[in-house]
């Protein structure tokens, strides 16, 4: 069975109400290993070392976290800097990452709308990630869409709490085996995945 | 007693006037008191008469503290790798101007024995004149320093093997140590057996005895009492190898040697160091004063142009042997010409040798005008050098300290290793920088010494020490000696170091207070991070996120470093410091009145969902 390492990072969890939500039902599954990065590296310094080993003992990697400014927290970055290093993720001798899976689990304060060519922002989700995704292909990871929760100012916590249930499901059936990666790759979104419950 | 204050009036009088005169006209200080003895000679003012000698006699100690210095900086690692050095220009220079002098004095008839004495006599340079020299001009590590050192050190050494082997040469029977000494007694192979058992004598002690009796004092930290047991250690040395007829420079230097590596090294040498530059200084004048200008005055040609040519053959054989070690020219003047005069060790042995009857009186009285006259022209020839030839041969640009120098400097200095700096130091240390280490704790140096950091024992806040360590070459220096101290070692620096970075760590903020009113720009609370850690970790066990209770932490430390600033520049206005708790309490008012009015989570609003939807609902 896959084994799944959810990277965290939000520098203000305590003021986020979308992303308090999607945590509250966050599966308790042997095999789904979170970690939240604000709170184990609150002076950036991170554990390099501890975080390959981590990395090396899962199959699929998310990142979760809200979407700032087009991209991911600094810490995340920072996370992704040192982490995948030379000779270990990438260049001569670095294919520890070959074979995982990544994608990105988001929030954002803008509607679905907005992230789209003709939208407000003028380009999608993916273009604006792009970065990320070269980074984790470069090091030979298959790439997944996103799931993304728009318009989290304007959610209810009645749907914030069907989006939760939705983001664990995902998860769980990953680890299960009961989805598979492969044939997810072709989808705008994972939240099309698996069925928002009413 | 009145006399005894009226001559320490004349001497040091003399001393501060003319020594200040002779710096101002460039001319060295070791001339200053040269000229200083002249003046207040019996030939000139006549402020001292014959008991010029006395004083001589007492002032030889100055020459006995400086040669047990010179063996405490001779570390056998430096010895050994200075042997070829030692040997080589030292030998030569010994053997040849000993054969050359020697051979002069053959053909003017003076027999075989007494032409020996005085060439090796007159082979002796000046130690004093000439590290003193070398040292006032910052010049001891150039090659021409070096090789200096070579020479004198084995110049000094020379001097055992020589005051041993004298008597064996003896025209009249023995009387070293004054009439009716027990040493009279003694036939000329028991002589040399006594002396070569006192010298033993010294090393084992030295070995056994002395270290063990300085760590104990060490340990009373009782600064007066180290100075006393360093002056005692000195005097008893010096006490033991003249009851033996041995001359007292010499056994002190041996003690200096055995002693180079023990910790207590700089602390000594910065205790003794006054006591040696006012002794050094009152052996110049008495110097000065025992000139015989009536000597002079009856045959002033022959007695200056005898002085003269002794120096010039000096000067010759050393130019010769400098460039043999291939040393650029201008390099091998200043060695030439810093090593050409006679030195203080000739008065010691010609001393002994008139004792020995090898030569006569007048003949000595002669040699020692020579000796003294040598002594007096050698800084006028070294500024002639400096000032006309130098200058004419180009390359007078200063050499660099070659890189590998065998006193290794490093860029931090560390003053006090307690638990503060020791931790400071084991961080730049698993760094790779390298810190030398004050501290004045014996059996905490003991345990660095053992654990492979370089650290001098003793007083951080003495200037010598600081030099010493390379306060002169370092960039940084951290202070986390005592608080109370603190502010000295700030005096200090700014005083003897400017160029030096202070970083200085202080107990609290009244601390702080004083250390910025001093003008210290990096001063660290020692309180103030350890408390800020511990709030901020109180923080996080109330279920604040971790993230967030850390930057309060860090701005609070921004804060307060603000709050601190501002309070010491209101805190200046206050002329009455005798109100100080008050102030204090005052202080603390301030401050929590500060606390209320700041908002930690000011500027926090980049990632607060709330307001964005607070501010949605408005549109």
């Amino acid at each position: 069975m896959p084994r799944i390492l959810v990277l965290f990072a939000h520098p203000r969890l305590e003021r986020s109400r979308a992303n308090r939500a999607l945590l509250k039902r966050f599966p308790e599954h042997r095999d789904i290993t979170f970690r939240d990065l604000y709170q184990l590296y609150p002076d950036f310094n991170i554990d390099v070392t501890k975080e390959q080993d981590l990395l090396a003992a899962h199959d699929i990697v998310v990142l979760h976290h809200p979407l700032y400014w087009y991209s991911i927290p600094s810490l995340l970055k920072q996370w992704i800097d040192l982490v995948y290093a030379f000779g270990w993720a990438y260049g001569p001798g670095g294919t520890q990452l070959g074979g995982k899976v990544s994608f990105h689990v988001l929030t954002t304060g803008g509607a679905t709308e907005a992230y789209s060519v003709d939208g407000f922002h003028g380009s999608t989700l993916a273009q604006f990630l792009l970065p990320v995704k070269r980074t984790a292909t470069l090091c030979g990871m298959t790439w997944l869409p996103p799931f993304a929760v728009h318009g989290t100012n304007r959610l209810s916590d009645t749907e914030l709490e069907r989006i939760a249930e939705q983001y664990g499901l995902l998860l769980s059936g990953l680890a299960s085996g009961s989805l598979v990666p492969r044939e997810l790759v072709e989808l705008e979104r994972l939240n099309q995945a698996v069925p928002l419950t009413i | 007693m009145a006399s005894f204050l009226a001559d320490a009036v004349v001497y040091l009088g003399a001393a501060v006037l003319c020594v200040p005169i002779a710096k101002r006209l460039g001319l060295g200080s070791v001339l200053g008191y040269l000229l200083a003895g002249m003046v207040i000679g019996p030939y000139l003012l006549g402020f001292i008469g014959q008991e010029g000698k006395d004083i001589m006699h007492f002032a030889e100690f100055g020459v006995v503290m400086m040669l047990f210095l010179v063996g405490l900086e001779l570390e056998p690692l430096l010895f050994w790798r200075m042997r070829k050095q030692v040997l080589g220009l030292g030998g030569v220079q010994m053997g040849l101007t000993t054969l050359v002098l020697g051979g002069m004095a053959l053909t003017l008839g003076y027999t075989w024995q007494a032409g020996l004495a005085l060439g090796l006599s007159f082979a002796m340079s000046s130690t004093a004149i000439a590290l003193q020299s070398l040292k006032e001009k910052g010049l001891m590590h150039t090659a021409a320093g070096q090789s200096s050192f070579a020479v004198l050190l084995f110049q000094d050494i020379a001097v055992i093997p020589i005051l041993a082997l004298l008597p064996l040469m003896a025209m009249a029977p023995v009387s070293a140590a004054g009439p009716g000494h027990w040493f009279d007694a003694l036939a000329g192979w028991q002589h040399t057996l006594v002396v070569v058992a006192a010298v033993g004598g010294v090393v084992v002690v030295g070995r056994y005895v002395v270290v063990p009796l300085l760590r104990m004092v060490a340990r009373t930290r009782l600064r007066e009492l180290f100075v006393a047991s360093s002056l005692l250690l000195v005097v008893g040395i010096a006490f033991l190898m003249e009851s033996v007829g041995l001359s007292p420079a010499l056994g002190t230097f041996l003690a200096g040697v055995v002693l180079a590596n023990i910790e207590y090294k700089h602390e000594m040498e910065s205790d003794l160091d006054p006591f040696k530059g006012l002794l050094l200084g009152l052996f110049f004048m008495a110097v000065g004063a025992s000139i015989n200008f009536d000597l002079i005055r009856n045959a002033p040609g022959a007695l200056l142009g005898t002085t003269l040519l002794v120096m010039v053959v000096k000067v010759l054989l050393l130019l010769a042997i400098g460039r043999r070690a291939g040393m650029a020219f201008d390099q091998n003047m200043l060695f030439a010409i810093g090593l050409g005069q006679v030195g203080e060790f000739a008065f010691v042995l010609l001393a002994f040798i008139a004792q020995l009857g090898i030569l006569d009186g007048p003949a000595i009285d002669t040699l020692m005008a020579i000796t003294a006259l040598s002594m007096t022209l050698t800084p006028l020839a070294m500024l002639a050098n400096e000032k006309w030839i130098l200058p004419h041969f180009g390359t007078k640009a200063k050499e660099e300290q070659p890189a590998d120098s065998i006193d290794a400097k490093h860029p931090v200095i560390i003053a006090g290793f307690g638990h503060f700096g020791s931790t400071l130091g084991r961080l730049l240390r698993a760094n790779g920088v390298q810190a030398t280490v004050l501290d004045n704790d014996s059996d905490q140096v003991d345990l660095l010494r053992r654990m492979g950091f370089k650290v001098f024992y003793g007083d951080a806040t003495r200037h010598e020490l600081l030099e010493a360590a390379g306060a002169q070459e370092a960039e940084i220096l951290v202070c986390a000696i005592a608080p109370e101290a603190a502010p000295l070692l700030v005096e200090v620096v700014h005083k003897h170091f400017p160029h030096l970075k202070l970083l200085v760590r202080s107990r609290d903020r009244n601390d702080a207070y004083e250390l910025m009113d001093q003008g210290v720009l990096h001063v660290y609370r020692e309180t103030l991070d350890t408390a800020v850690r511990m709030g901020v970790d109180v923080l996080k066990e109330l279920g604040t996120r971790h993230y967030s209770a850390y930057r309060a932490g860090q701005n609070f430390i921004r804060y307060d470093q603000a709050a601190l600033k501002e309070l010491a520049a209101k805190r200046g206005d206050k002329v009455d410091y005798i109100a100080s708790v008050r102030e204090k309490i005052a202080d603390q008012e301030d401050l929590l009145r500060k606390d209320l009015q700041h908002d930690p989570s000011l500027g926090d609003h980049a990632w607060d969902s709330e307001a964005m939807r607070q501010a949605n609902k408005q549109n």
